[in-house]
């Protein structure tokens, strides 16, 4: 039984292990925590939450340039 | 994590305020503070006209969605840059900002450069000097020009920008790193109308962390371009949003109070008085607007080029 969970950044899809909290998951994948907002099934989650098995959470980059 | 007002799961945690909030009263809480910015700084009042320039972005569609809420006087004022990058932008950007103005029945201007000017930004960048380095300077000059033209065109009272903290932030530090001292005495939430001819700018959003308005547009399931313009892709500016939010990682807040630190330093007299008075401001004698130089403005200039 698969114990992985799925984050998605625009184009690029990681493999991640569940059961962490989305702070720990963006640390590992080096991803700052103050340039996304995550997302599961479109509800904005806050970073202490748990990611479970088979999660898919999409990030949403919020920086913008100009 | 919980909501700080009730029992609800929060759905962001704004950590240089130490509160977490839920959907509902995260939904409230961001309209009251623009609310309470806009009346500490004396942005506008019910009374006036404002004019919103809306580019199709979270941070334009999010303070005009707050101010048509709160029972502002707010039209949009789009202005189609002709920007493709291989995804229609400009196009993209106009019809987010179309369909945000035909479903809450608000009035939209639109300005498209390429028709009115005969070139798109990327064809004047590509023929002067400044722009063939700096599009983005090309950018702002004509955006500027035409906003002000627009406002004044219409009788606006006041021009609204939807400049979060963020911005204002790497501006900030941008302007900083070179110690431009006009730059730095002139930014800030308000930039009163130096001249007769120009009218007044506010920045409604300017306290608000990029991620809060992002999440606002969001959760108030406005549609917004998520695309980033072609040119920005290695701005500078993102490059200073990106070190000072690896600062704000360390230090929750750092972004705010450096920004805040400035307004405060400005407010106490650290930076001098710009040289230029406003009396040496003329009417530039193709559009008419007010600028600093003899003869053409810096926007004409670069449409005649």
């Amino acid at each position: 039984m698969s114990m992985s969970a799925t984050i998605i950044l625009r184009d690029q899809e990681f493999e991640i292990k569940a059961g962490q909290t989305v702070r720990s998951a963006l640390r590992k994948l080096e991803i700052p925590n103050e340039a996304v907002l995550a997302t599961r099934q479109g509800e904005l989650l806050t970073d202490d939450e748990i990611i479970e098995r088979n999660d898919v959470i999409k990030l949403i980059s919020v920086i913008s340039g100009g | 994590m919980n909501c700080r007002k009730c029992d609800q799961k929060a759905v962001i945690n704004m950590r240089q305020h130490k509160l977490g909030l839920c959907k509902t009263h995260f939904l409230q809480w961001l309209p009251q503070q623009t609310e309470r910015f806009i009346t500490k700084y004396k942005m506008f009042s019910r009374a006036d006209k404002i004019l919103v320039a809306v580019s199709g972005g979270k941070d334009s569609l999010a303070l005009w969605d707050i101010l048509n809420e709160a029972g502002y006087q707010a039209d949009g004022l789009y202005i189609g840059l002709g920007i493709d990058g291989g995804l229609n932008y400009s196009g993209k950007s106009l019809r987010f900002s179309q369909k945000f103005a035909e479903a809450r029945g608000l009035k939209l201007h639109t300005v498209d450069i390429q028709h009115e000017y005969g070139s798109s930004i990327p064809e004047i960048a590509e023929r002067t000097p400044k722009g063939v380095e700096k599009p983005c300077a090309v950018c702002g000059v004509s955006k500027r020009n035409i906003m002000n033209r627009v406002a004044r065109q219409h009788g606006y009272d006041v021009l609204a920008t939807g400049h979060n903290l963020d911005d204002e932030a790497a501006i900030l530090f941008s302007n900083t790193m070179l110690w431009l001292g006009n730059y730095l005495q002139r930014q800030g939430p308000v930039l009163e109308a130096a001249h007769p001819g120009l009218v007044r700018k506010v920045k409604p959003l300017f306290r608000f962390y990029e991620r809060e308005t992002a999440a606002y547009a969001l959760l108030r399931g406005i549609n917004y371009i998520y695309e980033e313009c072609p040119f920005s892709i290695g701005a500078k500016s993102i490059y200073y949003k990106e070190i000072l939010n690896r600062m704000e990682a360390d230090r929750p807040g750092a972004k705010l109070i450096f920004y805040l630190s400035f307004l405060r330093a400005r407010e106490l007299g650290l930076f001098a008085e710009p040289q230029r008075t406003t009396s040496e401001l003329a009417a530039c004698p193709n559009c008419g607007q007010p600028t600093a130089s003899p003869d053409l403005c810096a926007f004409c200039r670069m449409v005649a080029a």
